[in-house]
């Protein structure tokens, strides 16, 4: 199923400007006020960094910024909290595994 | 270092109403907010609300924000909201340190504090419990509502309290299916009129229940569901499997007040209130003089409450700042009758349970 919300009871929609950034190195796009995680999400993206000690995988959680599931390198920046930072015009946002690390 | 009368932190329902009644009763407010807009978690909420008028009942808790950031437009840059802005400690000199856009830092210093930072989602503790898919059930509600992105196909949600049925159903607004909702509790916690919309959609509301594993190679792809003893544990052979990809947790929500614990703020732990909240008086003021606190910092409640308790802390502030409004004792008054009234009857038994145990065990510790 497509994971945007086209019709809605209550809110709406509207046509935003199209955002285009890469994930892992392959192109995507997301809409204006899209946060990086919720723009991956309507992607089908939801694997988003892989744990310190055992690797397993990561994902969305609390989505004010506060759990740490979801942080990301994003432009080079480990450890960014994707589910609180706007999506910006080709942002560079890859998987993080572990701790990330400071270039 | 920048100063100004009262400086409030969280631009929530509580942090919000906090800077109005400031405001207008004459004092400098600045506004630190570490989302990238003012609402807090009203932001998300698109039901209407409960309670009376002065609590905006009636009106859908997303529209609420805008009316308040209009009043507050009113005193010019005698308000000055930062969002972007996280606040990072608070010291033992009444300074206040701050990060905004994750590369300044700002230094405070004002006559008086009001910490409204607001509250976290609990998690639940089962196998599986951090593969993708399984979320807050209010960070659900802010992809979907915020976001306009939908967490998954087929939903399953743990928790019957006013969140997960409210969240369910908003589920089901955005075209998801909800395959059912547990509570672990022998009866839903949440208001009856929430359950009776999801019933009425089909949705079974299933008590005495809960996920008991989570499985799935890199995402969540099923849950394992087992009916619950009376002292909430697995009957053996009760368990069933839904095949889902996403499975929301809303089982409560803690105080985010890490802050005034910094502070040196006398704490207690309130199961009632959520866990470890600040010890405050009747006029919202913690031990350490000049910080005050409103909202579900200092207590889990709704909205509503935290907007009167945000009024009634911004009016003590602005005092203790120097700046009494000219109706204080009316409009405490008020304020207080609309929080007597918001926790009445049943539903409101375990706040004022809380709040005994809280002014008991603060006036112990004092």
């Amino acid at each position: 199923m497509q994971q945007r919300i086209t019709d809605h009871p209550i809110l709406s929609f509207p046509e935003r400007k199209r955002i285009g950034f890469t994930f892992d190195g392959k192109e995507m796009y997301g809409f204006e006020g899209d946060s990086i995680a919720s723009a991956l999400h309507a992607n089908g993206v939801r694997v988003l960094a892989h744990s310190e000690r055992l690797d397993r995988p990561r994902g969305f959680y609390c989505a004010i910024g506060n759990c740490s599931s979801c942080m990301m390198e994003v432009d080079g920046i480990p450890n960014v909290k994707t589910c609180v930072t706007p999506l910006s015009e080709g942002m560079s946002v890859k998987t993080q595994h572990g701790k990330g690390v400071l270039q | 270092m920048k100063s100004c009368d009262v400086l409030i932190i969280g631009a929530g329902p509580a942090g919000l109403m906090a800077a109005l009644s400031a405001a207008e009763a004459g004092a400098s407010v600045v506004v630190l907010e570490r989302a990238v807009r003012a609402g807090g978690q009203l932001v998300k909420q698109t039901h209407m609300f409960f309670g009376s008028r002065e609590q905006y009942a009636s009106v859908r808790g997303v529209d609420i924000p805008a009316i308040l950031l209009n009043k507050l437009a009113k005193y010019g840059d005698k308000v000055e909201i930062i969002c972007s802005c996280t606040a990072l400690g608070a010291y033992e000199d009444g300074v206040i340190t701050a990060l905004w856009e994750r590369e300044k830092y700002l230094k405070f210093k004002p006559e008086s504090l009001v910490i409204a930072t607001g509250a976290y989602e609990k998690s639940l503790t089962f196998p599986g419990n951090d593969l993708p898919g399984v979320y807050g059930a209010g960070a659900v509600q802010t992809l979907m509502n915020v976001h306009g992105v939908r967490p998954g196909n087929r939903v399953i949600m743990v928790g019957a309290g006013n969140i997960g049925l409210i969240v369910s159903y908003q589920l089901l607004q955005a075209g998801v299916e909800v395959v059912a909702v547990l509570d672990a509790a022998p009866k839903i916690g949440g208001y009856l009129v929430h359950a009776a919309k999801l019933a009425r959609m089909g949705v079974p509301i299933l008590v005495s229940h809960s996920v008991t594993a989570a499985y799935g190679k890199d995402c969540l792809e099923r849950v394992a569901v087992s009916k619950l003893d009376e002292g909430f544990k697995p009957i053996e052979g009760s368990t069933v499997y839904y095949d889902v990809d996403a499975c929301c947790v809303s089982v409560g929500l803690s105080p985010l007040s890490e802050l005034p614990a910094m502070a040196g703020c006398g704490m207690c732990y309130i199961p009632q209130l959520g866990g470890m909240v600040p010890v405050r008086d009747e006029e919202y003021e913690t031990t350490v003089k000049g910080i005050f606190v409103a909202g579900d910092v200092s207590g889990i409640e709704e909205a509503s409450a935290a907007m009167v308790e945000g009024r009634l802390a911004g009016l003590y502030a602005a005092k203790r700042a120097g700046f009494a409004h000219e109706g204080l004792d009316t409009l405490a008054e008020e304020c207080r009758a609309q929080l007597a009234s918001l926790r009445g009857g049943e539903s409101g038994g375990h706040i004022r349970a809380g709040l005994k145990l809280l002014s008991e065990r603060g006036e112990r510790n004092a």
